[in-house]
């Protein structure tokens, strides 16, 4: 399939190209990347005029219940969720049901991806055995069945001995460990931000200290290992200093930011708003600008929806009984463009943080828009302004708490590839 | 079910759209005119009980469910016969009986009930927001009273708190109140600040250990003391809490003894509050833990008197959330 875009604004946060051009693809790479293409006979032109084409999106946290209840989502729903928000790459969490840590869920995920042709889809094998923390998983087999890393998902080791361990027998595979630092005992049962308004509301918390201990602990047990490790949601300043302090050491230490974190707070989980309900917890407001700060001087390598889709069922619970997780990826693109109309970020970026950065923790080849590069990219519109409808969303989930925000950005074309695997 | 259909962050669920109180789930978010009505219909019910016929037909034809998915004596006890009281059939739900313990979702259980064409509901559950979960849930269709949410609110126990310090201690305006023992896990706590400062209490004092009353509680609004002489000194109203045994195993107290000896309220220190403190407690008390049996049944102490008034007070709420405002007057 051979594809010629017309007149459209590339933007490549791979090499800062920012111009409006013309792109063709043939076998799935890029061919020409230059003004007034002639001479290219296409299957199909796309008029760009007025759109914006980056390299696809990245979603380095995304839960899509496979294997899992499909009440909730399931590999078809979520991965069409995801094309629809110009998501061309996911990594699988291993918290499903049963947890990723055999080389048979693993094969099982990777066949269902590959059926379905949509986004391209990574696993993360559970670091330890259904993520209780108290045994080391088959990491080599599951190294040998496709699993891109290692993760404990939301589930942070109480035993600093094994986690110790843990990453060492990681380093030997040559492969990252994505961590969820905090102090087990300290966040106990706490089921939002302990703070004035958990308080309020009588609901038990998990302080921010939670997770200072946590990723101390973490930070300090890596550098025993030599294993490089990811904090994909950290929450916190004290957090982010502690990374930086260790990348200045010359540490493999790196960390994420769930878009949540950025744009709400605490007092978004109201009276007992269950959508609200989301690992790290919303913090205070002066969290939440202490991680923006964070994200202009690069401490933070990306940006994530965290998506977590959960079925109506969970609307009957109380906030007590409902699961963690909030189900966002198709919108994450237009929440992001949040980051440059609050001035915060410029938009090349926020484009980096969704794509480069997420490779690069990910170990992934740097996309880019180049000339020979694969053709994954994510073509949309920057000025289209649209009022958020969970209802119409393509995730099984409509567990958001965006529902009537006013946001810009609508994707027109995902492409895998070069073949287009969503149209908007 | 129709639970996709909810819809967050809509402002204050306890008003209908007309802006009249429709449930009452915390005292947080209330005015202060829904409160003195509240008050001021209570007195009117108190007079009641001392009739031969205590009965008003006021809920006449209307079915209150009382929803319990933890134990009580007092509330529910007072909010059946606050219903009975005003002629309205009452159906009482207890957890062990209900089909809760058999998996149902607590939105479902309304819901069959809400099919047996019930007009409110009283409910206390163990977690917090479970009564504006199904007031989200139910809208305008029923009325729902909030008997207590794990930790969140107790709303009615505040009302009746404040309808005894108005009457027995005189107006709260001038008034300095002192809540002693377990503020964090307490509902009762909760609910009592918020009444008071909407009703304009100078001045609110949590008296505890710090891992019972810790210094964010300041964002209430309150005065934090971890002493128990500094904080009684000059207090007109003190209001115990009951201490949950399960403190202890949570490591926030050595022992009830040492509860007791740091924070027991003893006729020598109850000298240290000003002279005639009213002592108030919502009930069960430890006796030798939070409160000395000759506090609790000495001059001073109110304890009685908050339960008949816990009557008034639940008459009323059900009388004004029904629609039958003024129902109170009509009967006295």
């Amino acid at each position: 399939m051979r594809k010629l875009i017309r007149n459209v604004r590339v933007m490549d946060p791979g090499d800062g190209f920012d111009a409006i051009t013309d792109l063709a693809i043939a076998d799935g790479r890029i061919v020409l990347r230059e003004e007034r293409i002639a001479d290219f006979p296409a299957d199909e032109e796309l008029d760009g005029t007025g759109l914006i084409a980056c390299p696809g999106l990245i979603e380095t946290s995304f839960h899509a219940h496979s294997p899992g209840h499909d009440r909730d989502g399931d590999m078809a729903s979520e991965l069409r969720a995801a094309v629809a928000g110009g998501i061309t790459q996911v990594l699988l969490r291993p918290d499903t049901q049963p947890v990723t840590d055999t080389p048979a869920v693993v094969q099982e995920q990777r066949q269902l991806a590959a059926r379905l042709g949509l986004a391209r889809v990574h696993c993360a094998g559970a670091l330890t055995t259904a993520l209780q923390g108290k045994a080391l998983s088959e990491m080599a087999a599951m190294l040998d069945a496709g699993v891109l890393l290692f993760s404990q998902a939301k589930v942070a080791l109480p035993d600093a001995a094994l986690l110790r361990l843990a990453l060492s027998y990681a380093a030997d595979l040559g492969r990252p460990v994505w961590l969820h630092p905090e102090d087990v005992d300290l966040a106990a049962q706490g089921v939002m931000h302990e703070g004035g308004l958990s308080l309020r509301l009588g609901l038990p918390g998990r302080p921010a200290a939670a997770e200072q201990v946590g990723i101390y602990r973490d930070i300090t047990v890596a550098a025993l290992s030599g294993c490089a490790v990811h904090f994909p949601q950290v929450s916190t300043a004290s957090a982010v200093a502690l990374v930086a302090e260790a990348r200045r050491r010359g540490e493999s230490v790196t960390c994420g930011v769930s878009i949540h974190n950025l744009l709400l707070c605490e007092q978004d989980v109201g009276f007992f708003n269950n959508h609200a309900k989301v690992l790290p917890p919303l913090r205070t407001i002066a969290e939440r600008d202490a991680l923006r700060r964070a994200l202009a001087s690069g401490t933070i390598s990306a940006i994530s929806s965290d998506h977590c889709p959960w079925g109506v069922d969970r609307e009957g619970m109380t906030f007590v009984q409902a699961p963690f997780g909030i189900s966002a990826v198709e919108w994450l693109l237009p929440l992001a463009l949040r980051l440059v109309d609050e001035d915060i970020l410029d938009l090349m970026t926020v484009l980096g943080l969704l794509t480069q950065g997420p490779a690069q923790v990910m170990g992934l080849p740097a996309p880019s828009l180049a000339v020979g590069a694969i053709a994954d990219m994510c073509i949309f519109n920057p000025d289209t302004y649209f009022t958020l409808d969970p209802t119409r969303s393509w995730s099984r989930g409509q567990n958001l708490p965006y529902g009537q925000w006013q946001l810009r950005g609508q994707v027109l074309y995902t492409l895998v590839a070069g073949r287009i695997v969503y149209r908007g | 079910m129709s639970p996709s259909t909810f819809r967050f962050g809509e402002g204050n669920l306890q008003y209908d759209a007309q802006g009249r109180l429709r449930h009452l789930l915390s005292i947080e978010g209330l005015r202060e005119r829904e409160l003195l009505q509240i008050l001021d219909t209570a007195e009117s019910f108190l007079s009641i009980a001392n009739r031969s016929v205590k009965k008003t037909p006021t809920l006449r034809g209307r079915t209150i469910v009382n929803l319990f998915f933890e134990n009580s004596t007092r509330t529910r006890s007072t909010f059946e016969l606050a219903a009975k009281r005003l002629s309205a059939d009452v159906l009482n739900i207890a957890v062990s009986t209900s089909s809760a313990s058999k998996g149902e979702s607590l939105i479902d259980t309304v819901d069959n009930l809400m099919a047996m064409q019930v007009d409110g509901f009283v409910i206390r559950h163990p977690d917090a927001g479970a009564a504006h979960l199904i007031a989200r849930h139910l809208r305008e269709s029923a009325l729902v009273v909030n008997a207590g949410d794990g930790q969140h609110a107790h709303p009615t126990q505040a009302l009746l708190d404040v309808f005894t310090i108005r009457r027995l201690a005189g107006p709260i305006e001038n008034r300095v109140v002192a809540i002693i023992g377990d503020v964090l896990h307490s509902r009762v706590a909760r609910s009592q600040i918020h009444a008071l400062s909407i009703l304009g209490c100078p001045e609110i004092r949590v008296i505890g250990p710090r891992t019972l009353v810790p210094e964010d509680l300041t964002a209430l609004g309150v005065h934090v003391y971890h002493d128990l002489q500094a904080g009684l000194q000059g207090v007109d109203v003190i209001c115990a809490l009951r201490l949950q045994r399960e403190r202890m195993e949570s490591h926030r107290l050595p022992s009830l003894d040492e509860f007791y000896r740091r924070f027991g309220l003893t006729p020598t220190r109850l000298q240290w509050a000003a002279p005639d403190a009213l002592v108030l407690h919502p009930g069960p008390m430890n006796r030798g833990v939070e409160i000395a049996s000759e506090v609790a049944d000495g001059p001073q102490a109110v304890i009685l008197q908050q339960v008949s008034h816990g009557l008034a007070i639940r008459m009323a709420v059900l009388t004004l959330l029904a629609g039958a405002v003024g129902g109170g007057d009509e009967h006295a």
